[in-house]
């Protein structure tokens, strides 16, 4: 029998109606068998393929605007990424992840609307300044100043 | 399910998008966890062996910095997986492992090179560009449905 593949998911929350311990309650009460590590931003999820994707498929149900998640190549609390182990300093994918986060709210939004089946007008783009109008403004500029 | 190759690789939005829609997200991430997860002589794992840029060699020549050919070996077997990609030019995060500019530019000239697919988007930073960004998104991805799962690989050979 082929063994399964292990991976880590991690899973950000942008939700003030989801918490981390809900999701983790959550997870327990599905009985997959994953390791679950509670996390400031949301979870870590380390299992087989199968049972990290049923486990998020589950998660995702509760708050699917909300609940973002990507894959992570370390384990949770891998010693050698650990910052406790690294004596301090931002964690690699720290940054990253700071820059993001603070666009999650914009996402859950969008998603909102097209969850929703709001229709969507693609904003009209500003085209350049042509080099006609470029010279009419300097030559009125220069006007001004005679 | 199509494969969509996603750059800034190690975008948790663009990753979780692709996914949430249907689609398999190839981010640098799932081959790093290879990394982890092969026993070997480097431990503790690092990222980058000195065998890898090696494996780089196949995209960049050998007087290309061995940043960028390390970088590549991670980077490389996921764009010839890819039958789409999603490419965000601008983004604030093009630093770590997301930092090389010269990668960067490799990167995007072999995606075009490969003749997938592609989205090109400017990174938002205002709601109204999030918006714009993901229903961009939404939209290219929901027209890969009809794309043949069988992308034929251009990525190697030319350079």
């Amino acid at each position: 029998m082929v063994e399964e593949e292990i991976i880590n998911k991690m899973v950000v929350l942008n939700s003030t109606y989801t918490l981390p311990s809900d999701i983790v309650i959550k997870i327990y009460e599905s009985k997959a068998d994953v390791t679950v590590k509670e996390t400031c931003f949301g979870l870590i999820i380390r299992g087989t393929i199968s049972e990290v994707n049923m486990a998020v498929k589950e998660i995702r149900n509760m708050d699917p605007m909300r609940i973002f998640v990507k894959e992570r190549g370390v384990p949770p609390g891998d010693s050698y990424r650990c910052r406790a182990g690294r004596g301090g300093g931002a964690k690699p994918g720290f940054h990253m992840h700071e820059v993001e986060n603070k666009l999650l709210p914009y996402i859950t939004g969008a998603l909102e609307e097209i969850e929703k089946g709001i229709p969507y007008e693609r904003p009209v783009k500003s085209h350049d300044i042509t080099i006609e109008r470029l010279k009419e403004i300097i030559n009125e500029e220069a006007a001004q100043a005679k | 399910m199509v494969k969509v190759f996603i750059y800034p690789s190690n975008s948790l939005i663009l990753s979780d998008l692709v996914d949430r829609f249907g689609h398999e997200p190839l981010a640098v991430m799932h081959e790093i966890g290879k990394k982890i997860k092969t026993a070997g002589l480097d431990s503790p794992p690092i990222n980058i062996t000195p065998e890898d840029p090696k494996k780089g060699l196949k995209y960049a020549a050998v007087e290309v910095p061995s940043g960028v050919r390390g970088r590549m070996s991670l980077l490389g077997p996921l764009l010839e997986e890819a039958q789409a990609a999603i490419i965000v030019n601008g983004p604030d995060i093009s630093f770590g492992c997301m930092g090389c500019a010269r990668t960067n530019e490799l990167i995007t000239f072999l995606i075009k090179a490969k003749n997938i697919p592609t989205l090109d988007l400017e990174y938002p930073r205002t709601e109204e560009a999030a918006k714009d960004f993901v229903h961009q998104i939404h939209e290219f991805l929901a027209g890969l449905d009809n794309i043949k799962t069988s992308t034929s690989d251009q990525t190697s050979g030319d350079e």
